[in-house]
């Protein structure tokens, strides 16, 4: 595996100052993506791009002139980001072959402080999964063993990290599609306050719950790169109002008060992951923070939630994908509802389909309150629970999945894939800032997330203590 | 419970414009009807005079001035992924047969 990389705000220092070019970053990064290829963790590579923008950065810094605070740093984009220098697919056929004719807001903003995308990283096609198993093109391995998932839907995103292939990935998470993958990864995978990163660029999953999400190794590297990217954004009218310099965290919040989600703990999680987090409330008791239980009674119905509200949204988003304006498009259709059918057939997946339909159906007249209306209102009813368990404790804990990374090929049936996401949808759903840190291994070695969960807008807040936590497990 | 029929799977994929073949209809049919028993038990929560959610972080109305700003997208850029092209406008199939 490839050595580590250093802190980032150190990299972007020496390209600075001359001591290291971008030009030499960008090399290592491709190397590094060229001796993984094993895990298969990236779609496509942009070297020409990437050596054009390393080498315009290295004749600024000769020059004198500032380069900005991610200087000739190199970063991996899941495949559902809009980058120039190499396709967008979102791991999808009917993608195939689609250049982007603009940047993500987020993109352009990471470049406009000197950081160089190098490649593409697979996930679940459209973010739907969670082990980059539903990728129309291949699955991505796990780091710690080969036989394994990497979690998802942005699987290649943190397997990236976590094989040093960059400093800095960007996952999506609309329903834990970053933090879980940084869970079985054994990284850092940040899912912010929804709104807090403009999505404009980025190819729509579920609208109401689509955020970007940031994946790396440590809360550092996160908090710059989350600075450099957050705030208000005129192409995407839901982003709000960002906080003070996200690099400047509080550490040690003592004697901040805790909650451990309580039905988080129940049946069904396995008894290493349950160790582990036991573990790190232990920890936290010793150094001064208050720990309760807590119990948010509605918890147990936000899968169902999810997977009625997420479904339907994507039946809508997804419905652009006709084969007349872009993408994959069926040439021998006889009339043009033909060629919307077969183009749809061929070029979505079984999971796009799965969902799309299941989305149709909880639209349709006659189920719409029975079902879409329904999980709207579990939505408020969840909101307000998390309100009130949030007017005792400044933050809640607990595990992000109920085991570590499973077998490739183990789930076959979408259920059981659903139930991976039982304790990262509720945090979409409310649109509270959610992140998963590393808290040890299992009897295998596998990695254990520890979610830390706070308030809409406390973002901040949340880095703090999760870069504390981070030095207090490590 | 909901059980779908083979006739309603047809019926979804007709509204979403989908070809599913005779294979495809059978494994969707039984794996919806999974999806909607476990989803179900959102039919016995009581919502007691709740309102449903639809933006959870209180905007409404992000308004802009009405002008003309320049992204920097160009038109003939985005007529490059369009499989059918003819004159700069997007070719489609024949709609009335």
């Amino acid at each position: 595996m490839a050595g580590q990389w250093l802190p980032i705000v150190d990299l972007a220092q020496q390209v600075q100052a001359g001591s290291l070019t971008a030009g030499e970053l960008v090399e290592r990064s491709l190397n590094a993506i060229d001796e993984a290829k094993d895990y298969q963790a990236i779609i496509a590579i942009t070297p020409e791009r990437a050596k054009e923008r390393a080498k315009d950065i290295d004749e600024k810094v000769k020059k004198g002139e500032k380069t900005g605070r991610l200087a000739g740093v190199p970063f991996i984009a899941k495949d559902n980001f809009l980058v120039f220098g190499a396709e967008t697919t979102a791991a999808s056929n009917i993608l195939k072959g689609f250049t982007a004719p603009y940047q993500a807001t987020v993109i352009n903003r990471l470049e406009d402080e000197g950081a160089i995308c190098v490649a593409k990283a697979n996930l679940d096609a459209f973010g739907h999964g969670a082990s980059t198993e539903n990728s129309d093109f291949f699955v991505t391995k796990n780091p710690h063993n080969k036989t394994r998932v990497p979690g998802g839907s942005s699987g290649g995103s943190a397997a990236a990290v976590v094989l040093n292939l960059a400093p800095f990935a960007l996952g999506t998470d609309s329903g834990g599609s970053s933090r879980q993958p940084a869970s079985f990864c054994g990284c850092v995978g940040y899912k912010p306050t929804y709104g807090l990163m403009s999505r404009s660029g980025i190819v729509a999953m579920a609208s109401s719950t689509d955020t970007v999400g940031i994946l790396t190794n440590n809360i550092k590297d996160l908090a710059l790169t989350l600075d450099v990217m957050a705030g208000r954004d005129p192409l995407d009218s839901t982003t709000i109002d960002r906080q003070d310099d996200y690099t400047n965290l509080v550490e040690d919040q003592t004697p901040a008060r805790i909650g451990l989600i309580k039905e988080w703990l129940e049946d069904g999680v396995d008894k290493d992951v349950k160790r582990q987090i036991e573990r790190a409330v232990e920890v936290l008791r010793g150094v001064g923070y208050t720990v309760e239980e807590v119990s948010i009674s509605s918890l147990p119905l936000s899968l169902a939630a999810y997977y009625v509200l997420v479904p339907a949204e994507i039946s809508s988003n997804l419905s652009r994908y006709d084969g007349q304006r872009f993408g994959y498009s069926f040439s021998g259709a006889k009339n043009l509802e033909e060629s919307y059918r077969k183009s749809r057939e061929f070029g979505f997946g079984k999971e796009a389909k799965r969902r799309i339909m299941m989305g149709t159906y909880v639209l349709s007249s006659g189920y719409y309150d029975a079902y879409y209306k329904k999980a709207q209102i579990v939505r408020t009813k969840l909101i307000s629970e998390f309100t009130d368990a949030f007017k005792k404790y400044d933050f809640l804990v607990g595990p992000v999945t109920p085991t570590t990374a499973f077998p490739i090929g183990e789930k076959g049936d979408p259920l059981a894939m659903y139930m991976c996401d039982i304790m990262t949808v509720a945090a979409s759903i409310v649109g509270c800032p959610s992140i998963s840190v590393p808290a040890g291994v299992d009897d295998q070695n596998l990695p254990v997330g520890l979610q830390l969960l706070a308030p809409q807008r406390a973002d901040k807040e949340l880095l703090g203590l999760a870069r504390y936590v981070e030095e207090l497990l490590s | 419970m909901a059980k779908l029929t083979r006739e309603d799977v047809l019926k979804l994929a007709q509204l979403a414009r989908l070809e599913l073949t005779d294979e495809e209809i059978e494994e969707y049919r039984s794996e919806l009807t999974a999806i909607l028993g476990y989803v179900e038990q959102l039919q016995s929560v009581d919502i007691g005079g709740l309102r449903p959610t639809n933006q959870v972080t209180g905007l409404t109305n992000v308004m802009r001035a009405d002008e003309v700003v320049d992204y920097g997208y160009r038109p003939l850029d985005l007529l490059k992924n369009v499989p059918d092209v003819q004159d700069d406008h997007i070719k489609v199939k024949r709609i009335i047969a």
